[in-house]
């Protein structure tokens, strides 16, 4: 089974390469990403199976980027992580997102949510095809 | 004693005017009622009943009038009719006196004569005597024999020779019968002297006057004379000569009446006059009752006419405050819900903005620390083993600890802030209790109080609001540990109620509270915890749990406890504009 693919993206760079490094410790493979502009163009290039999107970012928010991976690539599943509670969550949800999390995140959870996003993906396109 | 009372009353009139702003709101109301009800009867009774009394008095006085001048004008009638028989027929006995001479009237023939023309011209004239100067009777008349009688030692005799002329009262005299005698001298200066011309009169013609006053039967009307002794028989109070058992009114010559009572205690008005130029007293009498039935009769009607009236003003005024001050109070109550909502709304949204700015903030460097320290763990823990590895291990498992610690505290905040508005999620509400119960452990085991939790562990999920119910629940347990004492317990227990809806019932074995305090507690700024509660926390849960479209029902006996009941629906439905 092919390892999979998790795009992180936050403004900030120590967060985002820790995560980074501790998925790929966990048999993830995974893509940073510091900015949504940047997001958007590592998922035009390589789409990855799961996004970790932080909700608040300078420049592009999070619910824009999540808002343009879901038109263009809707198979793509996006977790949101946010420093503000439940709100952004159920918006996040409406718009698309698979679930939200709030930071600081435990890694365990993390890492099931994400297991059973990429499972319910399959699912669905296995139910689809 | 006046000057007092009249302190009292001030000071009385003073506390009804005044509106208690410092009473609690439920004594403040009762005041407001009592002063409105009090001001409202004293405005309508008062003129009412001294209406009423100045009407009977009036009514009173005139009733006295109507019934008093019909007996004056009778008693004054018959009185006349009384003199004018006996002034007729002595003017008679006068004008017989000195139209003949004394040798004519001395001749029993010529007086025979005489008497028998006086007959059938006067009823009532019973003989006809004529007495030489010694007072023997020379010559006489009529059905006894009384001819040579002396009259000399009776006392009309004497009277009718001192004054000329003399009615007498009744009398037995020698013929052993009831009468009177109407006498004239006779003087002629030269011819006779000292003779006397007398007349006697049946004392029924008397009774027939009276029968013609025409009374009621248990009215009397009697002749008196001046020492109460009766000259026609009474009804009531005696016969002819005997003596009226009454003391006699005081003089008057004109009709007059005085109410008093009989020996029989009868209550009675007794009308009455004396004769100016005659020996007697003319007394009618009838029983007050007879008299003033129908001002008894009117006197009951307009009682009752009053009582009801007062009766209806006091069903009107009761009423009619009840519902103004009612009114009065709701919309206290809603002004006041209002004003303090915005007041808390609008120091709950600061406080709001704060506490998620704070938890953003904090949230962010927090992360960092959280996956560094994974890191870490995560890199000691996939490398081979080294000294000091489980050391390592457990210093990175302190700070992942401590960071998930701090991360409740955020959450707790940002869950606090978001009370302003209803966000709708799916939840547990063992979960929220749980959560709930964090904050109130440490005051728990301090006090020693023991938390029972009978948590429904197939509780269903409901869909409600988390913040808000953290609200809820927090100030309900609040309560119930302020109210039990330490060493007290807290029993918690959720269960599913029905379809639609799950519940959560507090109960302590506190202090438990009053009817009266039951009724309040859910209102604005009602305390029992003097000066240390500002009279919101349980309104403002339960305006919460009635925006979640649920309900609080409370139970409490005084020293047994209080169980707080929160029913919530399984799908709230946030009510708009509340």
């Amino acid at each position: 089974m092919a390892k999979i693919r998790v795009l992180v993206v936050d403004d900030e760079v120590e967060f985002v390469s820790a995560l980074a490094e501790r998925l790929n410790l966990r048999g993830f493979e995974t893509q940073t990403a510091t900015s949504g502009e940047e997001a958007l163009a590592i998922v035009k290039t390589y789409p990855p199976d799961v996004v970790l999107l932080d909700v608040l970012m300078p420049g592009m928010s999070g619910m824009e980027v999540l808002k343009r991976i879901k038109t263009k690539h809707p198979q793509i599943q996006v977790i949101l992580l946010t420093g503000r509670g439940s709100w952004d969550g159920i918006q996040g949800i409406r718009e698309g997102a698979y679930d939200c999390l709030m930071k600081p995140i435990k890694i365990e959870e993390l890492v099931q949510i994400m297991m059973e996003a990429v499972a319910s993906n399959q699912q669905a396109v296995k139910g689809g095809g | 004693m006046f000057r007092w009372l009249r302190k009292k009353l001030k000071e009385f009139f003073s506390t009804l005017r005044e509106f208690p702003d410092y009473a609690e709101s439920p004594e403040r109301y009762k005041l407001l009622r009592r002063n409105i009800v009090v001001l409202m009867l004293v405005v309508t009774i008062l003129p009412l009943t001294l209406m009423g009394l100045i009407n009977h008095y009036l009514y009173r006085q005139a009733m006295h009038d109507e019934i008093v001048r019909p007996l004056k004008i009778l008693v004054n009638k018959t009185k006349h009719s009384f003199e004018l028989f006996l002034a007729e027929r002595l003017s008679t006995v006068s004008f017989i006196a000195s139209s003949y001479t004394c040798s004519e009237l001395a001749d029993n023939n010529n007086l025979s004569r005489i008497f028998s023309v006086m007959k059938k011209e006067f009823i009532g004239v019973v003989d006809l005597g004529f007495l030489d100067p010694n007072g023997v009777q020379v010559s006489y008349d009529g059905p006894y024999k009384l001819r040579g009688k002396n009259y000399k030692d009776h006392d009309w005799y004497k009277e009718t020779r001192v004054r000329g002329a003399y009615v007498s009262d009744v009398f037995l005299g020698y013929r052993k019968l009831p009468h009177i005698v109407m006498a004239v001298e006779r003087s002629v200066p030269g011819v006779c002297l000292g003779c006397v011309l007398r007349a006697t009169i049946d004392t029924n013609r008397f009774m027939e006057l009276i029968a013609s006053m025409r009374l009621e039967p248990d009215s009397d009307a009697f002749l008196l004379n001046k020492k109460g002794v009766f000259q026609t028989p009474s009804k009531f109070y005696g016969q002819v000569l005997e003596t009226f058992p009454m003391p006699l009114p005081p003089l008057s010559y004109e009709p007059n009446v005085v109410e008093t009572e009989d020996p029989n205690g009868r209550e009675i008005l007794l009308t009455y006059a004396y004769f100016e130029s005659l020996p007697f007293i003319l007394m009618v009498i009838k029983p007050r009752g007879l008299v003033m039935q129908a001002w008894y009769t009117l006197k009951t009607e307009a009682f009752f006419i009053f009582v009801a009236g007062v009766l209806l003003i006091f069903l009107v005024v009761f009423k009619l405050t009840d519902k103004l001050v009612k009114h009065l109070e709701e919309s206290d109550l809603r002004r006041e819900a209002a004003y303090r909502e915005i007041q808390e709304s609008s120091k709950l949204a600061s406080i709001g903005r704060l506490a998620a700015g704070v938890a953003h903030e904090i949230n962010n460097p927090l992360a960092i620390i959280n996956e560094k320290a994974g890191l870490i763990k995560d890199l000691t823990q996939f490398s081979p083993d080294f000294p000091q590895k489980d050391k390592l291990l457990s210093l990175t498992g302190t700070i992942l600890q401590s960071v998930d610690r701090c991360r409740t505290i955020t959450q707790r905040l940002l869950g606090f802030a978001r009370r302003m508005e209803v966000t709708v999620e799916s939840l547990n509400l063992n979960e929220v209790i749980e959560e709930v119960l964090s904050f109130v452990e440490k005051e728990a085991l301090h006090r020693n109080i023991e938390l029972h939790l009978s948590l429904a562990q197939d509780l269903p999920r409901i869909a409600s609001d988390r913040g808000q119910l953290q609200q809820v629940f927090l100030n309900i347990i609040n309560n119930a540990f302020e109210a039990v004492e330490d060493g007290g317990r807290v029993t918690i227990t959720s269960f599913e109620v029905d379809d639609d809806t799950v519940a959560v019932s507090i109960q302590d074995n506190g202090q438990g509270m009053t009817q009266e305090v039951m009724n309040h507690i859910f209102e604005p700024f009602f305390t029992t915890k003097r000066g240390k509660g500002t009279g919101l926390g349980l309104s403002i849960t339960y305006g919460i749990v009635k925006k979640l479209g649920g309900d609080i029902k409370v139970a409490s006996k005084l020293g047994e406890g209080t169980t707080f009941t929160v029913f919530l629906p399984k799908k709230a439905q946030a009510r708009k504009g509340e």
